[in-house]
C-alpha cells in the first residue's frame, strides 16, 4: 500500500527517473494554482490572475531548470546478487571509501562518564557530546580540533546546539544551562526545571524544554524572554521531537499518546493514540509529511502526519531507544546495542532494513544522523561511533540557508539576518503557509473566536442586536423587548428584522398565555395539529 | 557491492586564497527552505518599518524664498535644473535647482504675478494684473533694461501656458487669447463667454489642445486649429487648476474647490474618471509626474498629497509647521522631486517618493530595494502592514477637519439611506461618484460656412 502521492524528486531514494516534459502540477516547485473552473467576473482582476499564474509556470520551469547546477550526487550501497545490504559490515564498507570518508566513521572510546547524548551542529560540521555522569565535548570532528572539553559535575539529560556552534544548552540535573563555545556557562535558566529533552525552533529562536513535570516550556533565546508555559497534564513526557516543516513540537507520553504543541494554543493541537506502552521515540521527516514513532511494544509505526493516520508498522525486537530521520529519508532506529537503518520506508513497506550495526556490550542511547553528510552518529554507554551510511545526507546544500562550508563572516552575516527575520511565536501552526491565506469565517465567528482567545471565555455580552430580540415567556406585563422594539421603530418601515420580530412577537404571545393557564391549572394546548392528524389528539 | 558515498572537497566550496569570495551553491528545492509563508511576511514587515524609518521627504527650500507669497511656479519641460517662480510683489526669481540656489531675481510686474510659462528656447513668459505679458531672457542676468517684449492687454491677465513646438501662447483674462511670440496684439479669441477666466493649460502631448477654467464654474477645451473652444463642462464648485496627464493625451486632472480632484477624459466630459479625495480644504493646483503614473496636489489645508492616477486616495502627504497655504505645486522632470510654493512666501523641495535617496546604488542595493518593493507589493493587505505603511502624522487642524467631514458625509449617507427605504423602490437612485459635481456638458456646433 502505497502511502500519500509525494512528487517525484531528484535522485530522492526509491525511483531515480526524471521526466521528460515539465509536470506543473506535480513538481516539488510548484505552488497551489487557481481553479480553472472559476470564472471571475471582475476585468482586471481576471487579467490580473491569469498574468500571476504566468509568472507562476515561469517560476516552476526557471526553478526547475536550476536542477541542472546541482553539483553533487547522492550516495548508494547496492548489493550484487545474492548479496544483502544488510550484511555488510562497516569494515568491509570502509574498504571501499576514499579516505576522507573513511576517516568520518570512526569511535570514541569514553567509558567512565556513561551513556552519551549526542547533537550535530545544523550544518553538520560540530558535534556535541554530552555523558550521563556530566562529561561534555564539542569539536569539530573532520578537523580533529577540539572546542571545548568540560565537567560540569551532575547529570546531564539532553544537550543542544543552539543556532550555531556559538551557544549550546545542556538540560543538566535541576536546570537548564547555557554555555558559550568556549565551554564559558553564560545562562542558567531557572524556569526549565528536571529537562529530560530539548528542542530548538532556528527560525523562531525559540528553546523549547519538556522535563519529569510535564511542563513545556518555550524560551526565546534572542531575547531572553519566556514564550509560555503549558502543562501537558500527562506525566512525564518519555520522547520529544521538533517537526521542522511546520516548527510544531511532538511529544511522546508514558499512556502511548503523542500530542503535538504550539506556542498559541494552551492545549495539545493534536493526540494521537499510537502505542500501547510508552512512546519510546518520536522522529519526523524533513519535508513534515510522515512520522516515525516507536513504542515500548517494540512497534515502530510510521504515521502519515498531515493526514494523522498510520502508514505502516514495523517492529524491533527489543524495546527501541532511539529513532531518527536523515535528511533524504533514511530512518535510523536503536534497540539495545543494535542499529537498524531502513530505506524508503514511508511510501512503501520494506521487507528488510537497508543497514544493521552491532555495538556489542554498550546500549545505544542516542541515534543522529549528521546533516548534509552520509554519516550516522550514536552515543552509547561506552562513547560515539559514527557508521557510514551511504546516501543518508542531502547532496546539494543551500548556501544562503545552512552552509556547511561557511567562513567567519557568513556565519556573522547569517546570524544578524536570522535575528532580523526572526519569526513571531504566533506563526506557528500546523498549517505553516496560512500567514496571507483569508480567513473563510463569518465576521461574527472570527470576533467570537478573537474573544475566546483574548479572554480565555465567550464573552456573554456580544452586541448581537438579534439576540436580545428573542421570544421570552416569563414576561410579566406588555413592556417585552419585542413589543419596545416595534414601538421605537417606524411603522412604515418594513425590513426583515421587523417580519422576524413581529413573527417572534406572536410566539411569544403564544407562549404567554400557555404560562398564564398553566399556572391557573387549565388544560395548556400544547400542539396544534392539522386537520389529517386530529383524530391522533387527546380525546376530550 | 556497489558503494558511493558523499564526499565533498573543500576546494571546490572553499576560496583558495584569503581575499577570494567563496562559492554559494544553491538548491532550490522548498524542503530546504521552510516557512516560506513566514519568513516573506516578517521581511515585508521589517522592509515596511524601515520604509517609515527612512521617510523624510524634506529636501530644501530655495534660496531664501519670496517676501510676498508665492503664487506661480515654471519648470523647464527640457532642462531638469531650472525653475522660476513669481511672487505677490512681482518678483520673478529664477533659480538653480541642484544648488537651491537663486540665479537672478527681478521686478516683473505691479502688482501680483499671476502666471508664468517657459518659450521654446528657455525664456520666461510672465503674466500679470498690471494688463501686460513680458518676455524675460533669463540667460542675461542684467534686467535693468526691462524685459526683451512687452504684450499689452486690455485686462489684468490671470493666466499663462506656452505652445510645446510652436512660438505661440495662450493667455487667459477675461477672455481666453490666442498669441503669436512675434505679434504684438493676440492671433485668436478663444473664450466662450466666461467673465473670468482663471487659468489656461496646453496640452503638451496633444499640442493643439488648451484646456482653460471659469470662474462660472466650468472647464472649456479649445481647439487652436480651428482657433474656437470645442467643449464645456459645468460642475458644481469652481476648478481651480488642470493639468493634462503627460502619457494619456485625452486625460486631464481639475483640481476643485469641493476638496477633490477629478480626472476627466476630454473625449467624454459627462462623467470623470476618476475622483480623488482626501484633502479636507479647496485644491489649488494639481500637476502630473511626467510618468503620467502619479499626481500631486496642492491644497488651501496647507498640504501636499500625492496619488497614485489609478486609486481614488493619497498615498502619501506632506506638510511642515512652517508651510502655509499652497497654491502652486510642480513635479520635477526626473519624477523624482517636487516643488511647492505657498503663501508665506517659500518655494520648498520635496521628494516625491519619501524613503528613497538619491545615490548611485550598487547592483547588490537595487536588487535588495526591488525585492523590498515586492514584497511590500505582495503583503500590502495583511493588517499590520497596512497599518503600518498608512500611517501618517498630521497636523491637528487637518485631523479634526477630515474627522468632522467623516461623521458630516456619513450623517447625510445615513439620512439619505432612510429616505430611500421608506420610498418606493426605485424612486431614489444612487447619485454617481463620478458623476456628482457635473451639472452639464455642452459641444459646440461647428459653424456653417458661407
Amino acid at each position: 500500500m502505497s502511502a500519500v502521492e509525494t512528487p517525484e524528486r531528484i535522485g530522492h531514494t526509491g525511483a531515480g527517473t526524471t521526466n521528460a516534459g515539465l509536470d506543473i502540477y506535480g513538481s516539488i516547485y510548484s505552488r497551489t494554482m487557481t481553479n480553472k473552473n472559476v470564472r471571475i467576473k471582475d476585468r482586471k482582476l481576471r487579467a490580473n490572475v491569469k498574468r500571476t499564474d504566468q509568472r507562476y509556470k515561469d517560476a516552476i520551469r526557471a526553478a526547475k531548470s536550476t536542477e541542472l547546477l546541482l553539483q553533487e550526487d547522492a550516495g548508494f550501497l547496492e548489493a550484487e546478487g545474492m548479496e544483502k545490504t544488510y550484511k555488510f559490515t562497516q569494515d568491509e564498507l570502509l574498504k571501499h571509501v576514499d579516505v576522507t570518508t573513511a576517516h568520518k566513521g570512526f569511535e570514541l572510546k569514553l567509558e567512565h562518564f556513561g551513556p552519551y547524548e549526542i547533537d550535530y551542529m545544523r550544518n553538520g560540521r560540530k558535534l556535541l557530546l554530552g555523558g550521563r555522569k556530566g562529561h561534555v565535548a564539542a569539536f569539530d570532528f573532520r578537523e580533529g580540533t577540539l572546542d571545548t572539553e568540560l565537567h560540569v559535575n551532575e547529570t546531564i539529560r539532553d544537550v543542544k546546539y543552539l543556532h550555531n556552534d556559538q551557544y549550546f544548552a545542556i538540560a543538566q540535573k535541576k536546570y537548564v544551562y547555557i554555555y558559550d563555545k568556549s565551554g564559558t556557562e553564560i545562562h542558567c535558566l531557572k524556569k526549565h526545571i528536571e529537562v529530560t529533552n530539548m528542542e530548538f525552533l532556528p527560525y523562531h529562536f525559540l528553546l523549547a524544554t519538556v522535563g519529569n513535570a510535564g511542563w513545556l516550556k518555550y524560551q526565546d533565546v534572542s531575547t531572553g524572554e519566556s514564550v509560555c508555559e503549558f502543562r501537558t497534564k500527562m506525566g512525564p513526557t518519555t520522547s520529544m521531537t521538533l517537526n521542522p516543516y511546520n516548527a510544531i513540537i511532538h511529544l511522546g507520553h508514558t499512556n502511548g499518546t503523542v500530542s503535538l504543541w504550539a506556542p498559541s494554543t494552551s492545549t495539545a493541537l493534536v493526540r494521537i493514540l499510537s502505542h500501547k506502552g510508552p512512546v519510546r521515540a518520536i522522529s519526523v521527516d524533513r519535508g513534515g509529511r510522515y512520522m516515525a514513532t516507536a513504542g515500548a511494544d517494540c512497534q515502530l509505526k510510521i504515521w502519515d502526519v498531515r493526514m494523522y493516520k498510520e502508514v505502516h508498522a514495523y517492529y524491533t525486537p527489543t524495546p527501541p531507544t532511539s529513532l531518527d530521520i536523515s535528511d533524504r529519508g533514511l530512518l535510523a532506529v536503536s534497540w539495545g546495542p543494535h542499529v537498524t537503518i531502513w530505506k524508503d520506508a514511508f511510501r512503501t513497506k520494506q521487507k528488510s532494513p537497508y543497514m544493521t550495526h552491532l555495538s556489542p556490550g554498550s546500549t545505544v542511547n542516542d541515534v543522529r544522523f549528521c546533516p548534509f553528510d552520509d554519516l550516522l552518529g550514536f552515543g552509547h554507554d561506552e562513547g560515539f561511533t559514527s557508521l557510514i551510511v551511504p546516501g543518508a545526507g542531502e547532496p546539494n546544500f543551500d548556501a544562503l540557508e545552512i552552509n556547511p562550508y561557511e567562513t567567519l563572516q557568513q556565519r556573522r552575516e547569517a546570524e544578524v539576518h536570522g535575528l532580523l527575520n526572526k519569526l513571531k511565536p504566533e506563526m506557528i501552526a500546523l498549517d505553516p503557509n496560512f500567514i496571507g491565506n483569508v480567513d473563510p469565517r463569518a465576521p461574527d465567528e472570527r470576533k467570537q473566536a478573537l474573544v475566546l482567545e483574548t479572554t480565555g471565555e465567550t464573552d456573554k455580552k456580544i452586541n448581537d442586536a438579534d439576540a436580545k430580540l428573542q421570544p421570552k415567556a416569563k414576561m410579566r406585563g406588555k413592556n417585552s423587548a419585542l413589543r419596545r422594539y416595534l414601538r421605537k421603530k417606524s411603522k412604515n418601515v418594513i425590513d426583515e428584522r421587523k417580519l422576524r420580530v413581529e413573527a417572534a412577537l406572536e410566539r411569544e404571545k403564544g407562549m404567554r398565555q400557555n404560562n398564564l393557564k398553566r399556572r391557573k391549572g387549565l388544560p395548556v394546548e400544547e400542539r396544534k395539529l392539522g386537520p389529517a392528524l386530529a383524530r391522533f389528539g387527546k380525546s376530550k | 557491492m556497489k558503494v558511493k558515498t558523499l564526499s565533498r572537497s573543500s576546494d571546490v566550496y572553499l576560496p583558495a586564497r584569503n581575499c577570494e569570495v567563496s562559492r554559494l551553491p544553491r538548491n532550490l528545492d522548498p524542503e530546504l527552505h521552510p516557512f516560506e509563508r513566514a519568513r516573506e511576511y516578517t521581511r515585508a514587515l521589517n522592509a515596511t518599518k524601515l520604509e517609515r524609518v527612512f521617510a523624510a521627504p524634506f529636501v530644501g527650500q530655495l534660496g531664501n524664498g519670496h517676501i510676498d507669497g508665492v503664487y506661480c511656479i515654471a519648470k523647464h519641460t527640457r532642462r531638469l535644473n531650472s525653475a522660476a517662480s513669481g511672487s505677490g510683489d512681482g518678483v520673478i526669481k529664477y533659480w538653480d535647482l541642484s544648488s537651491r540656489e537663486e540665479v537672478e531675481s527681478f521686478t516683473a510686474h505691479r502688482g501680483i504675478v499671476k502666471g508664468l510659462a517657459v518659450t521654446l528656447d528657455g525664456n520666461l513668459l510672465s503674466c500679470g494684473m498690471d494688463n501686460t505679458v513680458k518676455l524675460w531672457d533669463v540667460m542675461n542676468t542684467d534686467h535693468s533694461g526691462g524685459p526683451s517684449k512687452t504684450f499689452l492687454g486690455s485686462s489684468g491677465f490671470t493666466g499663462i501656458d506656452h505652445h510645446r513646438s510652436n512660438p505661440v501662447f495662450v493667455t487667459s483674462s477675461n477672455a481666453v487669447q490666442l498669441w503669436d511670440e512675434n505679434r504684438s496684439k493676440p492671433t485668436a479669441d478663444l473664450s466662450w463667454g466666461a467673465d473670468n477666466v482663471n487659468t489656461v493649460k496646453f496640452n503638451q502631448t496633444e499640442q493643439s489642445i488648451v484646456a482653460s477654467t471659469g470662474s462660472d464654474r466650468s472647464i472649456v477645451i479649445h481647439d487652436i486649429r480651428s482657433k474656437a473652444p470645442v467643449q464645456k463642462l459645468v460642475t458644481l464648485m469652481r476648478t481651480n487648476a488642470v493639468c493634462w496627464n503627460p502619457i494619456e493625451a485625452f486625460n486631464f486632472a481639475a483640481a476643485n474647490e469641493d476638496h477633490n480632484v477629478y480626472l476627466y477624459d476630454m473625449r467624454n466630459l459627462t462623467r470623470s474618471l476618476n475622483v480623488y479625495k482626501d484633502h479636507v480644504s479647496a485644491v489649488m493646483d494639481v500637476d502630473f509626474s511626467p510618468t503620467g503614473q502619479e499626481l500631486v496636489t496642492g491644497s488651501y489645508d496647507k498640504t501636499l498629497r500625492i496619488y497614485r492616477v489609478n486609486e481614488g486616495h493619497s498615498r502619501d502627504i506632506y506638510h511642515t509647521k512652517r508651510m502655509q497655504r499652497i497654491f502652486c505645486v510642480r513635479f520635477t522632470m526626473d519624477t523624482k522631486y517636487i516643488m511647492s510654493g505657498s503663501d508665506e512666501g517659500n518655494v520648498r523641495l520635496w521628494r516625491a517618493d519619501a524613503a528613497s535617496r538619491s545615490n548611485v546604488k550598487s547592483a547588490r542595493e537595487r536588487s535588495k530595494l526591488e525585492y523590498d518593493a515586492a514584497l511590500k507589493e505582495r503583503y500590502k493587505n495583511m493588517p499590520e502592514i497596512r497599518r503600518i505603511s498608512r500611517h501618517r502624522h498630521l497636523p491637528k487642524p487637518i485631523k479634526t477637519a477630515s474627522e468632522t467631514k467623516r461623521i458630516e458625509l456619513a450623517s447625510i449617507k445615513r439620512k439619505e439611506d432612510n429616505m430611500r427605504r421608506r420610498s418606493k423602490k426605485g424612486t431614489m437612485p444612487y447619485a454617481k461618484e463620478r458623476e456628482k459635481q457635473i451639472i452639464g456638458v455642452a459641444i459646440r456646433e461647428a459653424e456653417n460656412k458661407g
